[in-house]
Formats: C-alpha cells, structure tokens, sequence
C-alpha cells in the first residue's frame, strides 16, 4: 500500500467526528432500508432492474440511440460524448455561446467525475452548487466522501464555520437555522443563473425521457428558472422502457436513504416553457466515457446494472471505518473501486481494490444484484496478471500449497515461536509483528498436525464414507476440532477418511488474485478428494467450504481448466459443511442429541463465507438449539470479524477496528459461548477474546457440539 | 385508497384534509390564507396557478378580497410568496404522493418556490402506485411530469431530518370529494 493511503486510513481512523457519523449511519440506514422495503419482493424487483440494465449493456449503441432519437424529437438536443473532454467542451462552448456567465447545478456525480466546475471556472464560468451537501463541500473545496450524501463526513461546527464565513455573519451550530441560511444564499443564485446543469437517475429511451429523483427541491429550481437546461447523463442510466423506470423509482429511495419516495420526482421530455412564453433550451449530453468498453467486457458489463443508490458503501464495514476520502477519487466504496479502475486506470485502483475484505455483504443488499467483490477481485485477478505478484506474496502463497514444506517450516515456527506463547496463545510479538498481537492473541501451532493426531483415532466399523477436507487452519492450529468432525460423524455410522494428496483449498490465493496458483490447488484437492469413493465430502471451514463447494467450477474455467469442471461438480455436490451434514443426519435419525436443555447462551457468528457463499446460516442455529442450547442472536451477527485471510495482515488496523465491533456485539449478549463455522474467524475472535480478558468462549460448532449426541 | 394514501402521505409530514365541495375547498385555503397573513406585501403573497378547479371560480373578485393573492403566476411574484396553490392530477396511495403535469411552467413556480404549498387533488383520483400511474400518464403526453412527495428535505447536516430546504416547508394537501375535469 501506498504512504499517501495508509496515512488517509490512519487520519480517517483516528478521526472521531467522523468514526461516530458513521457508526450512527450505519446503525440509521440498516433499520430504514429494511422498513422501506417491507412488503416488496426484493429478489423479483433485483431482476426487473439487472434485465432492464443488462439489456442496455448488451445493445448499448442501439438503445443509446433510441434515446436520441426521441428526445430530439420532443425538442431536445443531445450530444453523445464519448471522453470527458468532450463533455466539458461541448457544454463550456454552449455556455460561452449563450453569454452564460453563472451556472446553478443541481447534484450531479457524473460531472464530479469530469470535474466540470474546475474546467467552467477556467473560462470565467461560475458554477454554484444547490444540493446543500455539495455546497458545503465546495465551500469547504473537497470532494463528496459519499455518492448520496456527500457530506456525510462533516459536523455541524465545520458546517457552521464555512457557512459562517460565506456569509459574513457568525451563526450557531443549530441545524435548522444553517438549513435555511442555505436557502436564503443559494435562492438568489437560482434567479440569477443563465444555465441550469442537472444529471439524472434515469434516462428512459424510447421516450427520450430524464428523470430527476430529489429531496431538496432544488433540482426543480434548476430545470425550471434558467432559460438553459443541461442534462449531463452517463450512458448507465438508460433503460429502455417507461415502465422499466418503475423498478429504479421503487428501489432508489429504499436503498439509498430508507425512504418510499423522495419528496421529489420530476420526467423531463424535451424544453418546457418558461415564464416569459419562450420555450427553454434543452441540451442532454450522453457520457460515455469508457462506459461502452466496460458494456463490451463480460465480466464488467454488469455495473450497468448500478443505480447509485450507495447501498455498498452503507454496508461496507471497510468504508463505515473510513469513510470516503480514503478513496481518494469521485467515486468511493465498493462500486466506486470498480469504477475507478475504468474511469482511470486500472492501475490507480491497486490501493483501493486492497481495502475490500470480500465480506460479501454490499453483493447482498445491491438493488441491481453486481457482484461488487467478485469484480474488484477480478481487478485484482488483472493486476496481478498485468503487474505480477509481489515476491513475497507469491513466495508465500506458493507454498501454502506444499503441504509437507509448510510442516516443516511450522515446525521452527513453533520453536520460534516458544517465548511468546503461553497457554496456547500468542499474545505479543516482536517489532514489525507487534501489530498483528496488538487487540488479539494468535494461536499457537498444534504440537501434532490433525493429520498425525487422525491416525490415532480408532473408528468403529461404519457402512458410509465421508471424505474430511481439513484446510490448513485445523491441520495446523485447531486439530481439536477435527477430532470433533471425526467423532461426531462416526456416532452417525460414518467412517472418516483423511486423503494424504489434499493441500490448501486455494482460497487465499484466488483472494489474492493468483488464480493460477488457486487453480493448481483446486486441481489437487479434486483428485486427492476422490468424490467418486466417498459418500461426502466434510468440510469444517466456511472458507475452504466456498472454495469446494462454490468457486472451483468458475475459477476452473477462467483458467483453462476446462477438462476438470466435471469432476469439480461432481466434487460440489457431495461436498457438506459441517453444521449442514449434521443437520441432514439429525433429520434422517443418525444423530440424536442428548434430551435436556439448559447446557446455557450461545451466540453464534455468522463467517462471511458460510452466510454469504455457501447459504449456511440456519443449520447452525437449528442445530445448536437442537442440542438443547439457548441461542442468543448478537448485533449484526452476519458483519465480518475482520479477518479476511492475508487482510488481517495487510491492513492490521482495519482489521482490529472490525473485531472490536464484533467482540463488543458478542460480549452484549451475555452468552457463555461464540459459536462459528469456520475456524479463521476463530483465530480472529478467539484471539480477541483472549486479549480482552472475556470470560466468553469461542468454539467451533464442532466442538461445542460434539459430547451432545 | 384514501386512507393509506392520507397514512403515507402523513408519515412524510404532509397535512392532509378532506373536504367534500370545490366551494368549501375555496374556503378552506382562504382561511388559511388569512391565518398565515396573506398580504400585498414582499414575502406575504400567494400564487394561484390556473387548472380547471378553478372553472366557475370568480377569481377576480377573490383576487379583490385578498390582497396579495394572485392568479397570474409569475416567477417574480412566486418569488415572493408565502403560499402556492396549485391543483394536482393524481395521488399514489403507498407512497402519500401526489404527481400532476406540470408541463405549465405556473405550477413548478407556485409548487416550488413558496413556503407553503397547498395541492388540490380529487379524491377520485387516487391510484394504487408507480405502476398503475404509468397507465394513466405518460411522458407522451407531458413534458414534465412532477411527483411531490411530502415537504422538501434534506438530512445533509449530520444525516438529522431537516424539512423545508430549497421548496416548500409545509404542504397542504386538500383531498376533495366533488370532483373537478381533469385534463391529462
């Protein structure tokens, strides 16, 4: 990471104005969204949009087209710019045409993206923002930190003091009175202005329509009282149908502020008259600006389906620490990586495509269904291939797949690792490592890998075979857990088998964006695994689980594998995690839990991977409560615990901010036990658990399940 | 359909009021004319902008009896005042909106830039939502289809809920039961 990005981060973080905006934020916008969308089938109106917009990517030219047409034929003039430069040409030589001497402009992300205030400023054109946001940031000469609410990150005192001094009038912190002060400055302004510039959230084609969604009024004020009106577009906002607006009308204001509708909503066909009986002027300018290549890339073409409603950044557990300017471009947060990588270069998003966690949560709630971390990932996935792997990096990846060589190499780890560790944990390190034990103690290296531990166990005589998939966390660090995998299954008349061949499941790797090397694993692990002479496949990690069980068909064929899908499904479908198949064999009557209740609380995490990836997150309960314990659901049981694999490391900070959220969530449900699927956000809360000093224990569902049946 | 809409429309703090004649309803805005101290005076104004609810009303003589109160609509006089009237074409029940061709320059003014906005609507009128409003109306028709959903707003100051930023602070909408001819 860059010096300029770790010192945003570290400012962003020790920021407390804008740590608590946030927390406050994120706690506001879950509640809203979710009572604006009571009653309507999210999954439905996700389709209308990704089929309305997915139409668009497909045939971009010809509905961009569509578009044109109509509108010029109700009056309007449109440009279709395909750079930036031609967007800000086209509207500075209208302007200096038309003697345009002042501008009002009414929200427009699509025209911070070209910086036209700086360009207009530059040939004597004063441009003056209305949205009160984006005013307070221009006086304030930033850029939004968020796409809907672009001064999130300020507090009234700042608010206070730049209005103060716009003024020339020393006013109080009272928000309503600064509201109307804004009002009262910026209405002259309205009057005044030769042109008025807009964006628009929509653009409907074969009507030749803009549409306008807006709370404040001042989009109306806009369009209405100069004589010139103009509509900068990017070419995303099209859709082809009048009709097809409805879904955007009906999922913009839930996702991006929780309500059922803004307080305004205005369709614009062509000029309108003014007050004088002329007729306005309207001129749309179509953007493109890289928008058709990312239409004509099969990965990209997806982002069509985004309609800026922000829904990522208000989920995002990395933006909710740092706010937008860490970003430090236009456009922030998940999609905002992705469309900076286009709309600059791909290169100027390494530093942002680093800070996702690939937590999944912003995939889940987007309105237009983008896979945001599939495709910052595949960013990732480009840059790697374009820039190689730093050395250490793939020195370190590489052998995560040499499974005897990592043995070995623990092995003097443990060693190393004896004047830190004490009762199984590591709590301090030494210098540059310091950071890594600063809120959470490690776990220390098994004394025997589960693979020597496994050959101990003597099983009973079963009809049935499953095939254990370790990962390195319980082969390595948590072999109690296997041995609970082990035992459990065999109380159902199941025989673990442990095959020699299988290595690391790859997910570090492709998180990374060495797919090459994931694919290597992935083959492996196929061959090793046998599906054909098992009757299951366990797995008792979520991540390894999403690998198995999710990714490798994908990452097979992206990387030429072809040849092993078949055998990659074939592997899928056998393949279990662990609360999954003992909910199977609790239903079948394999495994009966032991009657009684109060065993006591029980929370349980929900991993990333196993809630968002696989679909696993009601087994675990129904299981756990099936074994007579009470479960205690803790706040935003689903948000990462800030572990991310290699993130942990590489963004250290970042990482301990999100478990003591996490740790904090967990300790207010007064249970006796955490419970989770997979043993990586074990080491995370286990270990800040440990550091803290709380009483509560962490478990996998394995162990703490296991003397139940 | 008027309960939800008047529940909806409510819950984004709207005023919502039922009245059963055209005649009542010109009282009713009258009054309350003259309690926000409607006068010929800049600020104190009130703009009536013209629409077939206004067919058979003698508004000459109205515009005698109240100064300050005008119906020839113009930005400079919109500017001014206190109160705008204008009437609407149709209300959408589960969103409390209210959506009207304001392809007349007139109404944007009179809804847009006063105070106060007072909306007329027909409770007749009222649909279910989004959906069915695009089988009565269509951009084919007008250039400028306006939804008004409760009083202008912003939570851009420390995300608090702040009402009345760059349109009006208060709408008052007059639900009324005889109904009026509607154009689009």
């Amino acid at each position: 990471m860059n010096r300029k990005m770790q010192t945003a981060i570290d400012q962003a973080i020790g920021n407390p104005v804008l740590g608590n905006a946030l927390t406050r934020f994120r706690e506001a916008y879950v509640v809203s969204r979710a009572k604006a969308y009571e009653g309507i089938d999210f999954t439905a109106l996700k389709e209308q949009i990704a089929a309305a917009r997915g139409h668009v990517a497909d045939h971009l030219a010809e509905v961009t087209e569509t578009f044109k047409k109509a509108a010029e034929a109700r009056g309007a003039k449109v440009f279709v710019a395909r750079s930036a430069q031609e967007a800000r040409d086209y509207i500075t030589a209208l302007a200096r045409d038309r003697g345009v001497r002042t501008v009002v402009k009414s929200k427009s992300m699509a025209s911070e993206e070209i910086h036209l205030n700086e360009h207009l400023k530059k040939h004597g054109i004063q441009a003056c923002e209305t949205d009160l946001g984006e005013w307070i940031i221009h006086l304030a000469g930033q850029r939004p930190s968020h796409m809907v609410l672009p001064a999130i990150h300020m507090a009234k005192e700042e608010v206070s003091d730049l209005f103060s001094k716009e003024i020339g009038e020393r006013l109080s912190t009272d928000i309503p009175r600064l509201v109307k002060v804004a009002r009262n400055a910026l209405r002259e302004k309205f009057f005044e202005a030769d042109m008025g510039i807009s964006g628009a959230n929509i653009a409907i084609a074969e009507t030749g329509t803009l549409v306008l969604v807006t709370n404040e009024g001042n989009a109306r004020l806009v369009c209405t009282l100069p004589k010139i009106h103009v509509a900068l577009v990017g070419l995303e906002k099209l859709v082809p149908t009048y009709t097809d607006a409805a879904a955007i009308l009906t999922a913009l204001p839930r996702s991006a502020t929780g309500q059922l509708l803004t307080s305004y909503v205005s369709m614009i066909t062509g000029p309108t008259p003014t007050d004088d009986g002329t007729l306005k002027e309207l001129h749309i300018v179509l953007m493109d600006n890289r928008r058709s290549d990312m239409a004509r890339d099969e990965k990209f073409k997806q982002t069509f389906k985004c309609i800026r409603c922000a829904s990522c950044l208000n989920v995002c557990p990395v933006y909710l620490l740092v706010g937008g300017h860490v970003f430090g471009h236009v456009y922030t947060g998940g999609i905002g990586t992705i469309l900076t990588a286009w709309f600059n270069e791909l290169k100027t998003a390494d530093d942002l495509q680093a800070l996702c966690i690939g937590c999944g949560r912003c995939k889940e709630i987007c309105p237009g269904g983008i896979d945001i971390p599939g495709l910052i990932l595949e960013i990732r996935r480009r840059l790697v291939e374009k820039e190689g792997l730093p050395f250490v990096y793939k020195a370190g990846l590489t052998l995560m797949k040499n499974r005897g060589l990592v043995h070995k190499l623990l092995w003097a780890a443990k060693l190393g690792q004896k004047p830190f560790a004490r009762d199984g944990y590591i709590r301090h390190l030494p210098l540059f490592l310091a950071g890594l034990t600063e809120h959470r103690s490690l776990p220390t290296i098994a004394r025997e890998p589960f693979s020597e531990v496994f050959k101990r166990i003597a099983q009973p005589a079963c009809k049935e075979k499953a095939a254990f998939f370790t990962g390195c966390s319980i082969e390595f660090a948590f072999p109690r857990i296997g041995e609970a995998v082990v035992r459990t299954l065999n109380k159902a008349g199941i025989e673990v088998v442990l095959p020699a061949a299988q290595t690391c499941c790859g997910t570090a790797q492709r998180a990374n964006g060495a797919f090459d090397l994931a694919a290597g694993c992935a083959v492996d692990n196929i061959k090793a695994l046998a599906a054909d002479t098992v009757d299951y496949v366990v797995v008792a990690c979520a991540s390894c689980m999403s690998s198995l069980k999710k990714e490798y068909p994908q990452l097979l064929k992206d990387t030429n594998h072809q040849d092993c899908v078949p055998d990659a499904e074939k592997l899928a479908a056998k393949t279990y995690d662990f609360s999954s198949l003992v909910k199977k064999l609790i239903h079948e009557k394999r495994l009966t839990p032991k009657t009684g209740h109060g065993h006591g609380k029980v929370t349980y995490h929900d991993s990333c991977h196993a809630r968002r990836l696989v679909g696993t997150w009601r087994e675990p309960r129904d299981i756990i409560q099936a074994c007579g314990y009470e479960l205690a659901e803790m706040y935003e049981c689903d948000t990462c615990c800030g572990l991310g694999g290699t993130y942990t490391v590489k963004q250290s900070d970042l990482s301990m901010r999100m478990l003591k959220r996490k740790l904090k969530n967990i300790e207010d449900t007064g249970a006796q036990y955490v419970a989770m699927e997979c043993p990586g956000c074990l080491v995370q809360i286990d270990g800040g658990l440990d550091q803290s000093g709380s009483k509560i224990k962490a478990r996998h569902v394995a162990e703490l399940l296991v003397d139940q049946f | 359909m008027f309960d939800l809409f008047k529940t909806r429309a409510q819950a984004v703090s709207a005023e919502v009021h039922r009245l059963p004649t055209r005649n009542g309803t010109v009282d009713f805005v009258l009054n309350l004319l003259a309690s926000e101290k409607v006068a010929d005076a800049a600020g104190f104004g009130a703009v009536w902008a013209n629409g077939s609810f206004l067919t058979g009303v003698d508004t000459e003589t109205l515009a005698r009896k109240v100064p300050g109160l005008s119906f020839a609509v113009t930005r400079e006089r919109a500017k001014e005042a206190r109160i705008g009237i204008t009437q609407m074409d149709w209300g959408l029940a589960n969103t409390g909106s209210l959506v009207a061709d304001q392809t007349a320059v007139e109404q944007r003014l009179a809804s847009s830039l006063p105070w106060i906005h007072i909306a007329l609507l027909p409770s007749n009128r009222i649909l279910a939502d989004i959906p069915a409003l695009m089988q009565k109306l269509s951009p084919d028709k007008a250039a400028y289809i306006a939804f008004i959903t409760g009083p202008s707003r912003t939570a851009d100051i420390e995300r608090v809920l702040t009402i009345g930023v760059h349109g009006p602070e208060r709408l008052v909408i007059c639900v009324v039961d005889e109904p009026w001819e509607v154009n689009s």
